[in-house]
Parts: structure tokens; sequence; C-alpha cells
């Protein structure tokens, strides 16, 4: 009758095998996440966005920490989804694949990016696997925040001179179409769909929550004056929805397979962090060794 | 590098919402040491005044029932129904029962 928690209960192999795989993306794509942002920490135009974006960093950090461990329940470990990130074996959201180049693109990531996350998320707080989804409940919580400051920098800067106006638009026609990717493939196109959906891992198809987020993001982009850059986004009455141009999907699948214009730099970032804190890791534990030997030779 | 045996171990972390609340399990942390995994326990779940007490502990320390042994471990509780108020039927004039 006695156990230890690792001893799990049943569940199909296939079943643990797509939430690792999803999980551990997830978790991937908080941590690479964190680096087109951590770019714009020392240029913050004053303390108080600086501060707000330190947290929110901070933040994607612990939505990173989160996961992993929900996903190291069903009995991975956390080196090894590391090796599969670095090695180029896991993927991540292809979103961070793009560079920050103006501070502006720091407010396009908070309204779009973590929109479109928010959006991907809040569903999955209903997902079957309870660890994952208690650890949605924690970050859908958290993101709306980092949302709201997004758009609030996006807001100053529609208001103030032409040339931040200029520089907000340039951000958002620069992130539409990577945020609409954020959603995954077309319906007819995505191999895990179908399956995800009968496991109840994923709630919505992509498309539907591709559409969704095109209703709700053009208005919030209409009422600070900047345009959507799509030619063909029209407002469809009989739908009760707004029709969109095609996304890119060549693109799309260029970015997946790593052509994306920083996917290298990226990488290399996460490696350079992982073999260079290897001596603090090895350290830790060789103290706190030396410690737990020190209390057994003192009892 | 994927030797299990060179991660931090891991810790079990519990947090306490407010004065009078019992300990709820939140989610776990590596760290070396125990000591390391209270810091990281606090930058990881009590971001947003989440609590105001927390506490760790190995993982490897708890012993966990067997999920396949449920049945035999709880079942037999289902078939005490007069361990329940509602079981006895009291006349609707008694009162304060």
């Amino acid at each position: 009758m006695m156990n230890s928690l690792s001893r799990k209960d049943w569940m199909p192999e296939a079943y643990r095998k797509t939430l690792v795989r999803q999980m551990s993306q997830h978790a991937h794509s908080e941590i690479v996440g964190m680096l087109p942002e951590g770019n714009w920490i020392t240029r913050a135009p004053n303390l108080r966005r600086k501060a707000i974006l330190l947290a929110k960093v901070q933040d994607e950090g612990g939505h990173g920490l989160y996961l992993y461990a929900a996903a190291e329940t069903l009995g991975t470990s956390r080196d090894e989804m590391i090796e599969a990130l670095h090695s180029g074996k896991a993927k991540y959201s292809t979103i961070f694949n793009y560079p920050t180049l103006t501070w502006a693109d720091i407010g396009a990531i908070g309204w779009l990016v973590d929109g479109a996350a928010i959006m991907n998320q809040v569903p999955l707080q209903r997902t079957s696997y309870g660890p994952y989804a208690r650890a949605m409940v924690r970050i859908c919580k958290e993101e709306s925040f980092h949302q709201r400051q997004g758009y609030e920098i996006m807001m100053h800067l529609a208001a103030g001179a032409a040339e931040q106006k200029r520089m907000a638009q340039d951000a958002l026609n620069r992130w539409w179409q990577p945020s609409l990717m954020m959603f995954g493939p077309p319906d007819d196109q995505s191999p895990n769909t179908e399956q995800s959906m009968r496991w109840r891992i994923k709630r919505d198809t992509n498309d539907a929550l591709r559409q969704k987020f095109v209703d709700i993001t053009v208005p919030q982009a209409e009422a600070i004056g900047l345009t959507v850059p799509d030619p063909e986004l029209k407002w469809n009455e009989a739908r009760g929805s707004y029709d969109f141009g095609a996304v890119d999907w060549e693109e799309f699948k260029a970015v997946v397979k790593g052509q994306g214009p920083v996917a290298k730099e990226r990488m290399a970032a996460r490696v350079k962090a992982w073999e260079e804190g290897a001596w603090v890791r090895d350290a830790a534990r060789a103290h706190a060794a030396k410690r737990a030997a020190a209390k057994q030779a003192a009892e | 590098m994927s030797d299990p045996s060179q991660e931090w171990p891991l810790w079990e972390v519990f947090v306490r919402g407010k004065g009078g609340l019992s300990h709820r399990h939140v989610g776990s942390v590596h760290a070396a040491d125990a000591q390391m995994a209270l810091a990281h326990a606090r930058d990881t779940y009590t971001r947003r005044m989440e609590g105001v007490s927390l506490w760790v502990l190995p993982s490897a320390e708890i012993t966990a029932s067997d999920p396949g042994e449920a049945d035999a471990l709880f079942a037999p509780a289902e078939d005490k129904v007069y361990r329940h108020p509602t079981f006895y039927t009291i006349p609707d004039h008694i009162k304060h029962i």
C-alpha cells in the first residue's frame, strides 16, 4: 500500500507522450520568450517601464518553471527537456524567432503576442490533465497584466509625436502576421488537432481561436488610431466576424524549421546560459553534500 | 547531461494563503538544499502576495497511496451511509437537531 509519488494513475502511452510534447514546448516558449523582451530591459524609456518589464520577464520565467514542473509529473526529467530544446528536437513558439527592433515592439508583444497566448491558454485551464490545467490557471491570472501593459505602451506611442505613432504602426505591421501564426496551422493541416481534441487536451481548434483573436483585436487597434496591416480585412455582417487575408504559411513552415530571423541567436543564448551556469549548479550540489555530511557527523 | 542524479532534487511546495488557513500544495521546484528550495519557492510561487508562509519538503520523502488500490482503500466508506446525518429521519416538528 506504500508508494512513492512517482507511481501514477494509468494513462495511455500516446496520451502521455502528446502531453509531454505540448507541455514541454509550452515551457520552452515561456523561457525563450524571455529573450526578445530581456533585450529591452536596460533601454526601457523610464523607471516605471523598466520595473514593469522586469516583472513581466520574471513572470515568463516563472511560467516556464510551473510548466516544466507539471511536465515532470509525467515521468520526464528537467534535464531531458532542456537537452531536447538545445538539440533542436523540441520546438518552441515560432514568434520568438523574430527580432525586437524598437521599443514599440515591447508594446506589440504584450498586446498581440501575450493577447494571442491568453486566447490559446484560457481553454487550457479546462484541459484533461490536472497538473497542466492547474499551471494554466496560475499563468492566465498573470498574463492579463502582460497584455494590458503592452496595450498601454501602444496607446501612449499612438497618442504621441508623429514619429512615435509611426513606430507603433511599424511594430503592429511586423507583429500582426506572426501573431496570427501563433494559433498554429489551419485546421485541415494540423496533424495533432483531431486526436488532441478527442483527448480533451486541446479544447478549441486553431482556426476558431484565430478568428476570435482577429475579432477582438481589430477594434482595439482602431480605438488608438492604428491600422491592422491587411487589405482584405473586412467586417462580415452575416457571420458577425471579420474576414481576413490568408496567412503566409510558407513563412510559418520555414520558421518552424528553424529559419526564423534570429532563431540561431536565440538558441545560442539559451545554450550559453546553460553551459555558463553549470559551475553554479555543481557548486550548489557540492555545498549541499558537504553540509549534509557535516550535519550527519555532528549527530 | 540527462543523468537524473546530476539534477538538483525535487521539492514539493506548500503555501499558506493567510493566517488561519492551512498550507496547500501549489507545485514543485528543484533545489540543492532546503534553504535554496525556500528561495526558489518564494520566487516561483509567491510573486503576488499569494501567501504568508511556505513549506518545502523533498518529494522523495512523501509516501503516497497506490492509485491502483484506491477502490479497495476508499470503497468501504461508501456503504457506511449511517456515518452521515441525513441517514436519520427526524420529524419536522423537532427543532434544532
